[in-house]
């Protein structure tokens, strides 16, 4: 765990990407192949699962340190982590473990198999032999939130550099459905690529925001143009018998969504799509929240079914007849993705995501322009003669959202961030005038500068009317610009509302509470868009 | 109004002495809650007699000897426990420091009348005893003294509990009431050994050098610059000043301490004869255009609150070392045993909490609202 402990601190110490790669290249070429395992496991997300609850962790924590609880419990919005926190407040260790990260996680994974008592005896004992750096990350492994500022395209690429071994194709073994439990380092890294799984799925190749207009990209006869859907990115694989749906952020999502099922019955086997899940209604999609009830579940009653069919709009082909077909020109990937659905029955969960005809960038626009009303949240822009490439790459494919909506509201609830941001105040709530009551209506985290952030911390300490725990309800007085992208009823808000994406757009200094916008100003935009 | 007659109306205002301790408990939570409400500035010390210190709009007041400890407005007289900005302020008829605090404060406030005194030294203002004690802050930093017959109370600055080779080692100084700082007043903060800390930034600077770049480190430049100095290993390679920094290296040197060689950074300074220095400057200037000369670089800071790792995180800097001029929990809580007191009064940082820690340890705790600011985090405040 030491040697794990020293990459981590190497990670946190720099923000240079090429001396992240080269702390995890050097890892990979010296630690343990188990260890090895565990790394990319838990730098691509997979981590164990929680073995503690927190309010045992916090229990034990201060009985460890002699410190009453509510002394315990005040410095950890002020630290902003838990984890780090427990690790902070304990004593030092009295003696050193030479447990390696692998023999560490088999520990942490036997916890949840034990009664609470040996558990405790089992974490306390682990305290006490673990000293900073290692203490933390083992407290962030059995709440289950490790996170480290590494993506999994940096990690591969280390991982490249230190096998000698070809990234793309490092990445494609690295999707999927593995466990660092039931695989090896070998299996999954060097062994020769089993075709057997037919499961496997390609990266997706990710879109930048187009942020002035699409003059700058050439010709518009280079392009080609869809709406862009406000669904789920979603990968349908048919493979053998079988087929498979991805989501982007490579959860497996078959069982979620029983009506792709089809697709085996129409496409042929060695067919990969990528295209946008939505729940879909006659000609237009649903609102968000109908896909989100679907998303919560992992399986899906008859009702839901009823009330939230999906579709699968494709708009790519990657593979064809069992043959990768990403290398292609997209134009051509389009053609070939075309004539194969071009005779699917019609009631089939599985569309074509229609291309927007358009000859200069101004009718494009005015396209645009329109999404909303299609309930569209843009359009996307892809270059003819682009490959299918992996992960996020400027050039060939924009996303041209639409402006979003927004309204003026007033501040009324603030609370501390946590991790990067303990210390700030950067979680709010903002209200609209209902009358002479501020009725709150949304919280908004991002969207201003770490100097306003500031300031607004140093104002909210300032002018705290009373506290709630950790949230302080300030005195209404900052009117901030919030962008959201959608509005939907919603009971379980007092308001009546919900919004998608809220954001603060921009502090208005110029303007005082008594103008911010009003709850009808809100309904009226719930009657147009929502 | 006077200040005098200001204090003495809030003793008034305060009520009897001796009240219902649940009554207190009761009023002090909600003080708390108000104070970021409104105004509440006026508190005063249930004593016996009159209060001893009290605070005003001003500062912390002693009515009897008519003198301010470390006013944040003008006063006639001001006794000052240390020279940074958040204590030492301009525009005071009169001043009392310690003979080695003088020099910085002289360099800081200008033309000032400044009357000076040794450590443990009693001079005797109006109808008390004041005295100055090494309160291990910064050199030349004090806590103050102030005995009325036999009736002692201690008003500490800021103050650290652990040596640090430069500033005059801290001493626990007996009495009744005694008050603090609490800038670092929660368990999380514990200090490492300093060597230990040096130890990682000169290992840092040497891979630094090795690797072809200069090194940055942000610290408040009077107190924690030179406390780094001191602590540097000048075998690795040149050491190079902001010309705050070395303005402060200037005025101690002349009072006698030792700093290694350093060369202050100039428009027409050769850096290509300096490759691999160390950098030191306040923090303000590594966020600043000043810094961008230095190329490659790698940039650390050092301060108490890098014991965080959301704050290390936040000012995106490569290293953060756990430095500080402030007492640890551990420091803060030895400090205010040691003192024997049984009335603590907290000024600045982790009030509330503080309080609440040490009234369940036993002590007459408050809270005080001051304008004394701690460690900053943020760079370009005066504080430290």
């Amino acid at each position: 765990m030491k040697r794990f402990a020293r990459l981590f601190t190497s990670l946190d110490q720099t923000t240079r990407t090429t001396a992240k790669v080269d702390a995890l290249a050097a890892y990979f070429s010296e630690a343990p192949a188990a260890d090895r395992l565990w790394t990319i496991a838990l730098l691509s997300g997979r981590r164990p699962r929680r073995a503690v609850t927190t309010t045992r962790l916090r229990e034990w924590a201060a009985e460890r340190a002699g410190l009453p609880l509510w002394l315990f419990e005040e410095c950890y919005p002020v630290v902003g982590d838990l984890a780090e926190t427990i690790a902070l407040v304990l004593p030092p260790a009295a003696s050193a473990s030479k447990a390696t990260l692998a023999e560490r996680m088999a520990e942490i994974r036997a916890l949840a198999t034990v009664d609470e008592p040996e558990r405790k005896a089992r974490i306390l004992n682990a305290w006490d032999s673990l000293d900073g750096t290692e203490r933390f990350l083992f407290n962030k492994l059995i709440t289950g939130g490790f996170r480290v500022g590494v993506s999994q395209k940096l990690m591969t690429r280390a991982l490249a550099q230190a096998t000698g071994q070809d990234e793309a194709e490092l990445a494609h073994r690295l999707m999927g459905d593995w466990r660092p439990e039931t695989t090896s380092y070998h299996a999954l890294i060097e062994a020769p690529d089993p075709a057997a799984d037919l499961s496997r799925p390609y990266p997706f190749y990710l879109a930048y925001q187009l942020e002035d207009g699409p003059e700058g990209l050439g010709a518009p006869e280079d392009w080609l143009a869809e709406h862009k859907w406000d669904g789920i990115r979603g990968q349908l694989i048919v493979r053998g018998a079988e087929h498979f749906v991805w989501s982007r952020g490579e959860e497996l999502m078959t069982d979620r969504f029983p009506e792709l099922a089809a697709a085996r019955d129409f496409l042929p086997p060695g067919t990969v799509l990528d295209g946008e899940i939505l729940a879909w209604a006659g000609d237009r999609p649903l609102a968000f929240n109908a896909l989100q009830k679907r998303l919560g579940r992992k399986s899906v009653p008859r009702k839901l079914l009823e009330e939230a069919p999906v579709v699968l709009k494709a708009y790519d082909l990657l593979e064809e007849g069992g043959a990768d077909t990403r290398a292609l020109p997209f134009a051509e990937r389009r053609a070939r993705l075309e004539a194969l659905l071009a005779d699917l029955p019609a009631g089939l969960p599985l569309r074509l995501s229609p291309l927007i005809a358009f000859d200069t960038w101004d009718s494009l626009a005015e396209t645009r322009a329109a999404s909303r009303g299609l309930g569209a949240e843009g359009v996307m822009l892809k270059r003819r003669a682009s490959p299918y490439l992996a992960g996020r790459k400027k050039g060939d494919w924009w996303k041209w959202k639409v402006d979003p909506l927004s309204v003026d509201a007033v501040m009324v609830y603030a609370q501390a961030g946590h991790g990067r941001r303990a210390n700030l105040y950067t979680d709010f709530t903002f209200a609209v005038w209902d009358g002479a009551a501020l009725v709150p209506f949304t919280k908004a985290y991002s969207g201003l500068t770490d100097a306003e952030f500031r300031q607004i911390t140093a104002w909210v300490r300032k002018n705290t009317l009373q506290r709630f725990g950790p949230v302080r309800q300030v005195t209404p007085q900052h009117v901030f610009e919030i962008a959201f992208e959608g509005i939907q009823e919603s009971s379980r808000h007092k308001s009546g509302l919900a919004l998608r994406f809220p954001r603060m757009a921009r502090w208005r200094h110029d303007k005082p509470a008594a103008e911010a916008n009003t709850l009808d100003d809100l309904r009226l935009l719930l009657q147009r868009y929502g | 109004m006077t200040d005098r007659a200001r204090a003495a109306q809030v003793a008034t205002r305060t009520g009897p002495v001796g009240a219902d301790i649940m009554a207190n408990r009761a009023v002090r939570g909600a003080a708390d809650i108000a104070r970021g409400a409104g105004p509440a500035r006026h508190y005063s010390w249930l004593m016996a007699r009159d209060p001893l210190l009290s605070v005003t709009e001003k500062g912390i007041y002693c009515p009897e000897g008519d003198f301010f400890i470390d006013p944040w407005a003008p006063v006639p007289r001001a006794l000052i426990t240390h020279g940074h900005a958040d204590h030492a302020r301009p525009g005071h008829a009169a001043y009392l420091a310690t003979r080695a605090a003088a020099p910085v404060m002289r360099h800081r406030l200008g033309e000032i009348a400044l009357d000076t005194v040794g450590y443990g030294e009693a001079r005797t203002i109006g109808g008390v005893t004041v005295s100055f004690h090494p309160a291990g802050h910064v050199p030349g930093s004090a806590q103050i003294r102030v005995e009325r017959g036999g009736e002692v109370w201690v008003v500490s600055g800021d103050y650290k509990t652990v040596p640090d080779g430069l500033s005059e080692p801290f001493e626990p100084v007996k009495c009744h009431a005694f008050v603090s700082e609490c800038t670092f007043g929660l368990p999380v903060f514990k200090w490492a050994d300093q060597a230990e800390v040096m130890g990682e930034v000169n290992r840092w600077w040497a891979g630094n050098r090795a690797a072809g770049r200069f090194t940055l480190l942000g610290a408040y430049a009077l107190g924690k610059a030179q406390r780094l100095l001191s602590g540097l290993d000048p075998g690795i390679g040149p050491i190079l000043t902001h010309g705050a920094v070395e303005a402060t290296n200037a005025v101690m040197r002349a009072q006698g301490i030792a700093l290694p060689e350093t060369v202050q950074v100039t428009p027409e300074i050769d850096l290509k004869a300096h490759a691999g220095a160390l950098v030191l400057a306040p923090p303000s200037a590594l966020a600043g255009p000043w810094a961008r000369r230095f190329r490659p670089a790698s940039t650390g800071f050092a301060s108490g609150w890098m014991a965080l790792r959301g704050v290390r995180r936040r000012r995106a800097a490569d290293r953060g070392f756990v430095l500080s001029d402030h007492a640890d929990w551990a420091g803060l809580n030895a400090a205010i045993a040691a003192t024997g007191a049984e009335k603590v009064l907290v000024t600045h940082g982790y009030t509330s909490v503080f309080r609440r820690w040490l009234e369940s340890r036993g002590y007459d705790a408050t809270i005080v609202e001051t304008e004394f600011e701690g460690e900053s985090l943020e760079a370009g405040e005066g504080a430290a």
